[in-house]
């Protein structure tokens, strides 16, 4: 009852923010900590995600990780020639996680997951001046995934599961650089569709050629969210036949790819109560060429915006130490390479390199459960960036500035092994 | 040991959401990047005319204001010390001004697509809702006054709501003076600005412009209570009430802007309407005609050593409009007699002299107003009931009443080169009676004329394009062509910050112009 309570619970909070362009790493709460790096680390349950084949390996038969991560993001723009200057909102988002897997044999295990590894949440004072690019946006999605992970020997098993995803997206952002209704309230357009879903795949292996060295693969599948008959809103229209649109609402069609992920790593036991881990990701983000929204109406003109991504890297380091029986302290840190590239910086996903500084604990309460906790600092150096790819009267119109930007990520976790 | 994992997280919580905002090396917002120089931006005042109120599309409205040039400027103080800046805000969006319930004041103007299917310049639907006697309370920083002239801002009752019938008051002013009594420059000065902002004298030849150069050249005339609305203001008296002015403002202020009077003939309200609007096309069946009938009175302006004024249309090409030049001798008399020798009847060979007296074909050098773009070719109904009443037919009456093509375009619409003459040279001298003004005040100095000419010829880039002084699209000028539009008035005040910072040695940052819009106001002023 009170799983299926916190389930819900969890279920209902939406998923969010961070790490290169919209993705969002704070899948379990133990390899956060040690910068969210898990490909060949068996620990948990965590494992559904990062790597489905060592499931097979974890001693229990029954094990169960949730979580969930708070993600403080804050980002601010200047523009030093005219003096311009913003901050978003500070809100909150709470990606989340849930793992269980069971051992059905010695060599097969099954498991399911349910996570969310890409949102974004931006929030912008409404009619800034990057107000034509965007107000705020809010992009989620969430997967589940059904997996089934087998030992092929004692050093090398495989894993994996089909992906169904279901997403969701809430963009604002004003027509354009300065119309306005008959009282001067910017026209605007808002986007918005849910329950996009659609499904993919991830597949790994673990190999273990001595007794304290493992080494991961992991892939997980591109996923390209397709909605359709979205509505698109159009607001503070003036009322003229001269005018671009018309107030109301139409439909409209876009895509948002999920990228492909491809994580290799290690990890090795030292000194009885030390495990270093190190994983490299590599995002395939060149999927994410252009935002285009196509709305319904013949007159109403086509929205492309030009992205232009670059697949990116993140480098992850992260140490374990067995501090008491009872206690389990990590720290890491990675390094996140953006996928944007120079003069695409757009403001909806103000992203260049970072640095995520981590660290948690575990407390085993009961020989069955333990609490996880991780906390990261996301820093990201100061940057002076443009989009110029928004184009007024057919000529491009760069947005720029500089940009700063952080984040914290307080995440809080169960791990339950029967 | 439960207690403890909360300590952590409600710490670890706490900590991110009271701390570590991120902050820029140097923060615009701290005010790291700017600073003001030898001026005090602290409490900025602007004295003008309507182009400081921010009018645009012939009206004074809400939207307008916001974007007037000393707001624009005013904002960007604000990173130099720059205090808040108040406006006296119309009632609303429409435009438009109520005296004691009636309106006295149109509405603004928009561009509306009417029956014809295209697009022209409409007033708003709409009632305005400002009332000028509900006087507004406390001082504004926006002193801007619509259709002051340069001696208006030193008169006493030009805020008084029972002169307004009489032209003796302006209602603009009416709406936030502080008495009835009180002058545009008492109410600037008794705020005590730290800094200030002149651009007056526009209207002091303006409205000589606007009207066609139908009013009087008032120089040499050293009283301007005499004058009339249209005159144009003696650069003595100009000379004698800016300085009274300026010194006024200098008594408190640590720097001040002064902006010269742009050049009339650059602005879209004179360079719309082409002198040659008239194509065979548009003349259709009535070309041969109109031909047939000019044939005469050529042979009649030959006869009389004035061949110079023939009038023919082009069967090819456009050709220049019809119009009445008041420098042309007279010759009405001579004109009818010549036509009676010609052959015409008496009471015909009379109506045409002396509609023809002065009558010449527009060149290149006329400036036709924009006020004239939906006359030209129109039938005058007041002319046809004036040849009515002298006896002509009445189809005959109807066919010498068109605007522009049998009957010349009055004065009020044309600005003839004598007349352009006359307004440059005021211009000039005022110009330089403000520039000097300036030197010897230490003051920034403006040249606004040397802007607009450059907006007119050739255009201002901004990083959406050009800005030029096109009606309607060019993005300088607002639907009455004479007011700026957000854009336009950005331009400036982008102009006056660089001379601001230069004469002050302040960092004043400029605006995006390209954020402001430079689009026509376009809507249906129903709005939900």
């Amino acid at each position: 009852m009170r799983k299926s309570l916190l389930f819900m619970l969890i279920a209902l909070l939406s998923a969010s923010v961070y790490a290169g362009g919209y993705r969002v790493s704070t899948q379990g709460q133990r390899a956060l900590a040690m910068g969210h790096a898990g490909v060949a680390v068996v620990n948990s349950a965590e494992l559904a995600f990062f790597n489905p084949a060592g499931l097979v390996y974890l001693e229990n038969k029954l094990n169960v990780s949730a979580g969930v991560t708070g993600v403080i993001s804050n980002v601010r723009w200047q523009n030093g020639e005219t003096g311009q200057f913003a901050e978003t909102e500070n809100n909150l988002s709470t990606p989340f996680y849930l793992y269980a897997s069971y051992q059905v044999t010695d060599w097969f295990t099954v498991g399911l997951s349910a996570y969310t590894p890409y949102g974004s949440s931006v929030e912008y004072p409404t009619d800034w001046a990057g107000s034509h690019l965007v107000n705020d946006i809010d992009l989620q999605a969430i997967y589940i995934q059904p997996l089934v992970s087998f030992k092929l020997s004692e050093y090398f098993s495989v894993g994996g599961g089909p992906i169904f995803v279901t997403g969701g997206v809430n963009f604002n952002r004003n027509i354009n650089r300065t119309l306005t209704d008959e009282n001067g309230n910017r026209s605007n357009v808002e986007i918005d569709a849910s329950n996009v879903t659609n499904m993919g795949w991830s597949a790994s292996f673990m190999f273990n050629p001595t007794e304290n060295l493992r080494i991961g693969m992991n892939y997980r599948s591109e996923i390209i969210l397709e909605a359709e008959n979205g509505d698109a809103t159009f607001s503070n229209v003036p009322n003229s036949p001269l005018a671009p649109v018309e107030n109301g609402t139409v439909a409209f069609d876009a895509s948002l790819p999920l990228p492909a992920e491809f994580t290799v790593g290690l990890s090795y036991k030292f000194c009885e109560k030390w495990l270093f881990a190190f994983d490299y990701n590599r995002t395939i983000w060149e999927v994410y060429n252009s935002l285009d929204i196509d709305f319904a109406p013949e007159g109403v003109p086509d929205s492309f915006n030009p992205r232009n991504y670059k697949n990116a890297s993140t480098y992850r380091f992260g140490l374990q130490y067995q501090a008491l029986d009872k206690l389990t302290l990590r720290v890491g840190y990675y390094f996140d390479e953006t996928p944007v590239r120079s003069g695409y910086f757009a403001p909806e996903t103000p992203r260049n390199d970072s640095h995520g500084y981590t660290g948690g604990l575990s407390y085993q309460i009961t020989p069955a459960i333990a609490v996880d906790a991780s906390f990261v600092y996301l820093r990201f150096e100061e940057v002076q960036e443009s989009y110029d790819y928004y184009q007024e009267n057919g000529q491009n119109v760069p947005f720029g500035g500089t940009y700063k930007s952080n984040a914290f990520l307080p995440g809080l976790g169960v791990t339950v092994n029967l | 040991m439960k207690n403890y994992i909360k300590y952590i997280t409600a710490i670890s919580l706490g900590v991110a959401l009271v701390s570590c905002e991120p902050e820029f090396d140097n923060s615009v917002e701290d005010g790291d990047l700017y600073t003001s120089g030898e001026a005090d931006f602290s409490n900025y005042v602007a004295l003008g005319n309507s182009l400081t109120a921010g009018f645009a599309d012939n009206a004074l409205y809400i939207q307008g204001q916001k974007n007037s040039y000393p707001n624009i400027l005013a904002q960007q103080f604000e990173h130099v010390g720059g205090g808040e800046f108040t406006q006296p805000l119309m009632a609303d969006n429409i435009g438009g001004l109520l005296l004691n319930g009636n309106q006295i004041v149109d509405t603004r103007l928009i561009l509306d697509v009417g029956a014809s299917g295209s697009p022209a310049p409409t007033n708003i639907e709409g009632t305005p809702s400002t009332e000028i006697t509900n006087t507004l309370s406390g001082s504004f920083n926006n002193m801007g006054v619509p259709g002051a002239k340069s001696f208006h801002l030193l008169a006493s009752g030009y805020g008084n709501a029972s002169g307004v019938a009489t032209g003796q008051a302006n209602p603009y002013f009416v709406r936030f003076r502080s008495s009835a009594e009180a002058t545009v420059l008492e109410d600037a000065v008794a705020q005590n600005p730290s800094f200030f902002s002149l651009w007056i004298g526009n209207n002091d030849v303006l409205s000589y412009a606007t009207s066609g150069g139908i009013g009087v050249n008032q120089t040499g005339n050293l009283d301007p209570t005499t004058y009339g609305s249209n005159d144009i203001t003696d650069p003595n008296v100009f000379a004698s009430v800016y300085s009274q002015e300026v010194e006024a403002l200098m008594s408190s202020a640590s720097g001040g802007v002064l902006i010269n009077i742009p050049d009339v003939a650059a602005t879209a309200f004179f360079t719309t309407v082409p002198y040659n609007p008239l194509t065979p096309a548009l003349l259709g069946d009535q070309l041969a005609t109109l031909n047939a009938t000019y044939a005469q009175l050529n042979q009649a302006f030959a006869a009389l050593g004035v061949p110079e004024r023939s009038i023919q249309f082009s069967t090819t090409g456009p050709s220049g409009i019809v119009v009445q030049d008041e420098s042309l001798t007279d010759i009405s008399q001579q004109l009818t007699q010549a036509l009676v020798a010609g052959g015409l009847p008496a009471p015909t060979a009379a109506v045409y002299g002396q509609q023809y007296g002065q009558a010449r074909q527009a060149n290149e050098n006329d400036l036709v107003l924009l006020t004239s773009q939906s006359a030209i070719g129109v039938v005058n109904t007041d002319r046809v009931q004036e040849l009515v009443g002298l006896g002509v037919p009445q189809e005959l009456a109807g066919q010498l009443s068109v605007n522009g093509v049998s009957y010349p375009m009055q004065d009020q619409f044309v600005l003839i080169p004598a007349e352009q003459e006359e307004i440059a040279g005021i211009t000039a001298t005022y110009n330089a009676t403000i520039e000097g003004i300036a030197n010897a005040n230490n003051l920034a100095y403006v040249d606004a004329n040397e802007l607009l000419n450059n907006v007119a010829n050739g255009g201002v880039m901004y990083d959406g394009g050009m800005i030029t002084s096109e009606f309607a699209t060019g993005g300088a000028f607002s639907l009455d062509g004479i007011h700026l539009t957000p854009r336009g008035y950005a331009v400036v005040a982008n102009r006056i910050i660089e001379e601001v910072n230069q004469t002050y040695s302040a960092t004043v940052p400029k605006v995006n112009v390209g954020a402001y819009n430079g689009g026509p106001s376009i809507g249906s002023g129903v709005t939900e």
